[in-house]
């Protein structure tokens, strides 16, 4: 096992994203679920639709 | 394919493969070689972990599914949103905190090296087994249709993939992976734009998507609670949970795609791109395949669309029978046809009640025809037993072949020879990783610090699971239906995997003597589950459920053995 180096992340680098509009990972991560969301709901309205 | 097909196939791929090797020659940091370029941003990364997972048979295969079962198969995929989420908030950050190569390393650190080996040759074995797969399954199917010999076609996409992995390792998987998906989503985009434009005048993607639909092949979702259904809403939602879960925190192959790069943020991003992409791709592939299934209802249709196997046994003594399902095919073709447009101008009209009886009239020549093609695979069964049987691998590839203009063709072809490249050279990096880490330096410890001897123990490990990939897929037989071969041989280990690494991420009190036993019992059980499936219709259940019962196992074991067990000592209490 090697010891931790320069890629470990410090504590701001864990919780800052870098990205506009979202602060915190766990925004990006419940935005990516509500994206999740609706794709399974156009998903099933796209069935539907052209059943 | 002509000369301009060879030149765009050859240029993109040969370039593509001298281009990694070349650029990366010079690689000798172990840092470097095994995790790749510490400036990687988050769209390399991204795009690396798409093209090791979409291999060949992705592009092949899928549009084949879609072509026969409709699109339903996407549900496979509802589960990798939510496991990439799992992945980036758990499983990254312990990987980059500790510094690993493997994620195999983090497991002897947090319980001991039996489970560390344990889990590194439960990924050595799956992926070992897979390894032919990925390899075999594009060559089995280009060198039937374009009549190049299966071993050359397997020996030299194997060397291809082996140089440059081998020349600049983790680095040169990534560099190289990022131009193959460039040609794979140009290449797919041209196929579905082609595929438009030839179906019928005044058709459009609208009146397709309508056909294909009340064919039964839109129904993209399906909720029905039926275990017996392969590709529900919760067989995605779980099955493919516990999957991707397994497959993106714990196999190698991905693991190794997202531990490098420049800092935590990039592993994360890159991550989430395919949490958000992923099922779109999917979606559009089988899509692709549906609209096929479309342009074959307008378009003259074999009645058999592996047509080198079905022309291999159409002679002699069977040519009587094969003509005259044919010409059966044939006819009853002609006649859906029409019903098709009957259908479409009471549609047009809005005339409810000739849109419901000529749908039933539709549907009831859809069956006709089905059941023609039945009969014609049981007439190759009948003229050899081991005759190939499905062919909805051969959809795609035949349109290709007949319908799209040469140097078009090539570039289809050098998509599914990158796809085969791209995933292949992921997964040799992981092997070849794996071993010298987890096996070699475990067993030579001294060798630890001698960095450029890790370098050629890596180099040299990759190579020889190159040759193993290769000598795999020149023997050995497989299954016919590729696809689903790899993930029911990933389902028989991956819960098991995974359950070693929840255990290990959420249940800290629990030692490795009892999550070593633990796993050993769920695998067996596991096993006892696939072995007995025909023996007990009650155990033959969808192979998805697998990653569920095998993680589920491991951790209930694991928490009744460890209350038998002495408390484990407390060296991993900050893991």
């Amino acid at each position: 096992m090697k010891q931790p180096d320069a890629t470990e992340p410090s504590a701001r680098e864990t919780k800052e994203t870098g990205l506009p509009f979202f602060r915190s990972w766990r925004g990006v991560y419940l935005f990516v679920f509500v994206i999740f969301v609706l794709v399974v709901i156009l998903l099933t309205i796209f069935s539907r639709w052209f059943a | 394919m002509n000369t301009l097909d060879w030149i765009v196939l050859l240029v993109t791929m040969v370039g593509i493969a001298a281009y990694g090797a070349w650029h990366t020659r010079h690689t000798n940091h172990l840092d470097t070689y095994l995790k790749g370029s510490q400036t990687t941003r988050w769209g390399t990364i991204g795009i690396s972990v798409m093209a090791t997972q979409a291999s060949a048979i992705t592009f092949l295969s899928i549009p084949g599914q879609g072509f026969e079962s409709g699109i339903g198969f996407v549900q496979n995929y509802f589960g990798l949103p939510l496991a990439l989420i799992i992945v980036c908030a758990v499983f990254l950050p312990i990987y980059r905190r500790l510094g690993v190569y493997t994620a195999y390393e983090f497991l002897g650190q947090r319980f001991d090296a039996k489970t560390r080996l344990l889990g590194a040759g439960l990924f050595l074995l799956q992926r070992g087994l897979a390894a032919g797969v990925t390899i075999y399954a594009p060559a089995i199917i280009l060198s039937t249709v374009l009549g190049w010999r299966l071993d050359l076609t397997i020996i030299g996409t194997g060397l291809l993939v082996v140089i440059y992995t081998v020349t600049g390792g983790s680095e040169a998987v990534s560099l190289t992976q990022k131009w193959q998906m460039g040609i794979i989503f140009g290449g797919m985009v041209t196929a579905f734009w082609i595929l438009l434009a030839r179906l019928p005048q005044g058709l459009g993607f609208d009146g397709a998507a309508h056909v294909a639909g009340a064919m039964g092949k839109l129904q993209a979702v399906d909720f029905s609670l039926d275990p017996d259904k392969r590709y529900t809403l919760w067989t995605g939602l779980f099955g493919g949970l516990f999957l991707s879960l397994s497959y993106f925190g714990t196999d190698q192959s991905q693991v190794q795609r997202y531990i490098g790069g420049a800092a935590l943020r990039e592993g994360r991003l890159g991550l989430m791109f395919n949490a958000l992409l992923k099922i779109p791709m999917q979606f559009f592939i089988l899509l692709l395949g549906a609209l096929l299934f479309v342009f074959y209802q307008f378009a003259p249709a074999p009645v058999f669309y592996n047509r080198v196997e079905w022309q291999h046994y159409s002679s002699g003594t069977n040519a009587v029978m094969f003509q005259a399902l044919d010409e059966k095919n044939g006819a009853l073709h002609a006649v859906k046809k029409k019903k098709i447009q009957a259908w479409l101008d009471a549609r047009a009209r809005g005339d409810a009640a000739a849109e419901s009886t000529t749908r039933t009239a539709m549907l009831e020549a859809q069956a006709a025809t089905e059941a023609v093609r039945k009969e014609a695979r049981a007439a190759l069964t009948a003229a050899d037993p081991l005759a190939k049987t499905k062919d909805s691998d051969y959809v795609f590839i035949g349109f290709i072949l007949d319908q799209l203009p040469h140097g078009v063709i090539g570039l289809l072809i050098a998509v599914m020879i990158a796809a085969a490249l791209g995933s292949k050279a992921g997964e040799l990096n992981a092997l070849g990783t794996t071993t010298t880490i987890d096996l070699w330096r475990h067993f030579r410890p001294l060798a630890a610090h001698d960095e450029a001897r890790n370098v050629r123990a890596a180099k040299w490990f990759t190579a020889f699971w190159g040759a193993v990939a290769i000598a795999f897929a020149l023997f050995a037989g497989f299954s016919e239906n590729l696809i689903e071969a790899i993930n029911i041989i990933g389902s028989i280990f991956y819960g098991v995997v995974l359950g070693i690494f929840l255990v290990a991420f959420f249940l800290k009190h629990i030692g490795g003597t009892a999550v070593f036993w633990a796993a050993v019992a769920a695998q067996s059980l596991i096993f006892a589950l696939y072995l007995l499936r025909h023996r007990f219709p009650a155990l033959d259940i969808s192979y998805l459920w697998y990653n569920l019962i095998g993680c589920a196992a491991c951790v209930v074991f694991s928490l009744m053995l460890q209350t038998t067990l002495p408390a484990k000592p407390a060296r991993a209490a900050n893991l």
